[in-house]
């Protein structure tokens, strides 16, 4: 069996000192290539890891004959940000790991074709998308990130007349402030966003629902509403010293980073902290997001704090390899007990202490214990937080009888609906902080409940 | 989508005043809230209090001190000119109810925040004693609307040009000491003054008001950017204030996390105004 194509990628030394995409893509031979080794199965198993069960085969033998027209509309058939998903989805723990292929070896590299047919299109210039003929309903979604994107794009291609109202001045959600250009060029988040603008959405930014408008008050003037508010609310550790100068939430400096565009500061207004020893608490896609970043401001050296292993990492694989090509240092069974002041009120460094791995938790991943005596410190200027987010209670205030359960997440039924008539929720406000393709799934499953609803009403 | 400047004037040596258009933020907006807003697609995300709003005409008020590099680009624009993006209203709105005989303090450009808790104030039936200070009197901002809109009015100035020769706090304290029933004092300034003005008033008692002005990016509970201490507790000024009970505010804390650009923001500036005279 052939070996997996691999991509090309910006020379990590290069790289970490621009903020330009790392993965460089597949050219078309390699595409060819890579598509040869799919096996066509009968009963595809990749299809079935999938979230939106894009068809995987099919596309495939698409491009496996040259014809990529043809393979990104039959993506797009379930999956409209599939430059998007190409790049950030967690493919080796989704479509790729139940891949048979898997079994001997490198399975199929299923998410760099997806990206290779849908960037092949973008040059191309994407064509207007059909719709269906005015129902004369109208649909508030609120949240403009992947699950809000994807409700309003199917329910607009239904025929409603679809209203997205978005809090920050620009759209993507966590894919415009929270994953980096290196990662994901928001060139890219943009067009998927105009792509929603052609289908007749109308995109309104700076509003933010719960202040500006209530949940109720959209209620009576849409026949529906779809909540895709996700999980921005930033979780601090509550140690001594989180409130130092030089301690960031990862929201905050991934923000400045990222929608601000603080790496080009002074040529754009919004400045950052570049700091030269930096500590970013955390293990997931959005500690590995924040540390590289650091590394690009000009740090001398960043390290990622982990109270579990290096299995236990959560973060996407290939974002760990990125990493460490990058030169991050991973503190592993570590955890941070306090921040230690200098002049002035800033951050000097870290007080951690070393920790083990127990038995197993509800999570079912080992419970890491500390070490008792084990304290040392790192020294550091710069420490950024990244253990995690929650929904934010915003979108409540002023609304009556939404159901919330205990981690701030909304509730909702197996089609998406939530405690109120006429209202779906969807994404990580709803799951707590998980993957754009989840909440993409999510999007689309209430815009089906939707759709049906207003048949019948 | 565009925010027409209506209307602006300059109300003080580098303060000025901008009526801009934004219906929906207009008809939801109350005393104590405030706006963020971006000049274009390079600038900064800045915090401004509505100072006043029309619900009717559709536009909300703010008055700006020129501090830095988006103040001093803010002050340039005119009439008819758009701003790219204006949010709000955003914090809690005060929380203004009957309560008996009200102080309420504006320190410089504070001034403008405290003017629509004047009016609200006085509407829910209080007794209103409002007193402004500056430096000097020509920083004196809404003397006569605030003067109009107040059942007492009291103006100190540091060098002594106009009213009280001295700070706010002292003519708030002769007013506690007279032995008036005050169920309230609302102060509204630099930080430095309300630290000063909750130093003064704890021993009388009286609850006291601040709002705070950290360094703000979305205004919505999402960075943690805003973060403050009250009471030993973090809170997130923007949306669980930005008013908070004085006695209880870490001022040195807020202080401090305003001074953490201080390089950065005149390295911005320096950058500003020489592509500003290399363009002309
Ligand atoms: C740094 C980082 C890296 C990540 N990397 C990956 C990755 O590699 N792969 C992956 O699959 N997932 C990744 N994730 C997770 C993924 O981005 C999220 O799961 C996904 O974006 C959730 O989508 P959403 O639409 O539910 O919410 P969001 O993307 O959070 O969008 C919600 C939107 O709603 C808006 N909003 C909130 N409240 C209101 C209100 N009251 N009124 C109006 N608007 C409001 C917000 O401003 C925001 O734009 C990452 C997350 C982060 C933070
Ligand atoms: C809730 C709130 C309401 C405010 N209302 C008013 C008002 O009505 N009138 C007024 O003149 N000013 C007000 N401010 C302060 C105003 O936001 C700052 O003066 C402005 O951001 C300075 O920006 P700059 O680029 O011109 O100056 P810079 O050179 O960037 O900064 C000068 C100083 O302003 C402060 N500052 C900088 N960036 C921010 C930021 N994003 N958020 C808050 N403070 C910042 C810092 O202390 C800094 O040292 C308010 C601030 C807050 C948080
Ligand atoms: S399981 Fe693997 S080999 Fe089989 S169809 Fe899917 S991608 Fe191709
Ligand atoms: S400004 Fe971001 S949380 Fe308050």
């Amino acid at each position: 069996m052939a070996a997996r194509e691999k991509m090309l990628h910006q020379d990590p030394e290069k790289r970490v000192e621009n903020f330009d995409e790392v993965a460089l893509g597949y050219s078309e031979e390699q595409a060819l290539a890579e598509a040869a080794r799919c096996l066509e199965c009968k009963n595809p198993k990749c299809v079935e890891g999938c979230p939106v069960n894009v068809d995987i085969p099919s596309f495939i033998a698409q491009v496996k004959e040259g014809k990529f027209d043809k393979a990104i509309a039959t993506i797009k058939e379930t999956n409209s940000l599939a430059a998007v998903c190409g790049r950030v989805c967690p493919q080796e723990v989704q479509c790729e790991q139940y891949c048979v292929l898997a079994k001997k070896g490198e399975p199929v590299a299923v998410g760099r074709l997806e990206r290779f047919c849908a960037d092949r299109e973008r040059e191309k210039g994407v064509e207007a998308p059909v719709k269906a003929e005015p129902t004369g309903k109208n649909v508030a979604v609120i949240g403009a990130g992947p699950a809000g994107l994807t409700a309003a794009a199917d329910l607009a291609k239904a025929g409603h007349a679809v209203t997205l109202y978005e809090a920050l001045h620009d759209t993507g959600g966590v894919l415009t402030y929270g994953i980096p250009e290196f990662r994901l060029p928001k060139a890219i988040v943009r067009e998927e966003v105009d792509y929603i603008k052609q289908l007749g959405v109308d995109v309104k930014v700076d509003y933010v629902i719960g202040k500006i408008k209530t949940l109720d008050e959209l209620r009576n003037e849409f026949d529906a509403v779809f909540l895709g508010t996700g999980a921005g609310l930033p979780k601090f550790m509550g140690i001594e010293g989180e409130n130092l100068n030089g301690v960031y939430s990862a929201n905050e400096f991934l923000t400045r980073v990222n929608l601000m565009k603080a790496y080009r500061f002074p040529d754009y207004g919004t400045p950052i902290k570049r700091g030269k020893r930096v500590i970013v608490v955390g293990g997931g896609n959005v500690a590995m997001d924040a540390a590289r970043s650091a590394l690009r401001l000009g740090a001398d050296e960043v390290s990622v704090v982990y109270r579990r292993g290096e299995d236990e990492l959560p973060a996407r694989k290939e974002e760990i390899e990125n990493a460490k090509e990058e030169g991050v240092v991973f503190r592993l069974l570590t955890n941070p007990v306090r921040i230690l002041e200098g002049e002035n009120m800033t951050v000097k460094g870290v007080e951690c202490i070393k920790m083990e791995l127990g038995d197993p938790d509800e999570s079912g991943r080992r419970r890491p214990v500390s070490v008792e005596g084990s304290e040392f410190v790192i020294d550091a200027d710069i420490v950024i937080i990244a253990i995690g987010t929650s929904p934010n209670p915003m979108i409540l205030s002023g609304s009556e009888g939404l159901e919330v359960g205990s981690r701030g997440t909304i509730v909702v039924d197996d089609s998406g609906k939530t405690s109120l008539e006429n209202v779906c929720a969807g994404g990580d406000a709803v799951t707590g902080a998980a993957t754009v393709i989840s909440a993409m799934g999510a999007g689309k499953l209430a815009a089906k409940t939707i759709n049906e609803y207003l048949k019948n009403n | 989508m565009p925010y027409k400047i209506l209307e602006k004037k300059q109300i003080a040596p580098q303060v000025h005043l901008m009526k801009v258009l934004a219906p929906d933020v207009a008809k939801a907006a109350k005393a104590g809230q405030f706006i963020i807003l971006r000049i274009d697609e390079t600038s900064e995300r800045i915090p401004l209090t509505i100072a006043d709003f029309d619900a009717e005409e559709g536009y909300v008020t703010i008055i700006f001190q020129e501090m830095g590099k988006t103040t001093k680009q803010l002050a340039k624009m005119n009439e008819a000119d758009e701003l790219q993006n204006l949010v709000g209203p955003l914090g809690t709105p005060a929380d203004v109810r009957k309560l008996g005989t009200v102080i309420l303090v504006g320190g410089g450009v504070g001034i403008a925040p405290v003017y629509p808790q004047v009016k609200a104030y006085r509407e829910a039936g209080n007794k209103v004693i409002s007193i402004i200070g500056a430096r000097s009197k020509d920083l004196l901002i809404l003397e006569d609307e605030m003067e109009a809109a107040s059942d007492e009015f009291h103006v100190a100035t540091d060098d002594g040009s106009k009213g009280h020769h001295g700070f706010v706090t002292d003519v708030v304290k002769e007013i506690l000491d007279s032995g008036e029933d005050v169920t309230r004092i609302v102060v509204i300034g630099p930080p430095i003054l309300m630290k000063v003005a909750a130093g003064m008033t704890e021993p009388y008692g009286v609850e006291t008001i601040v709002s705070l002005n950290p360094i703000m990016i979305d205004g919505t509970g999402m960075c943690g950017g805003c973060r403050v201490s009250v009471g030993g507790e973090t809170k997130f000024a923007c949306v669980d204030g930005p008013e908070f009970d004085a006695h209880k505010v870490d001022f040195n804390l807020l202080m401090s996390r305003l001074a953490l650009y201080r390089n950065e923001e005149s390295e911005c500036l320096e950058n500003h105004e020489c592509t500003c005279r290399g363009g002309n």
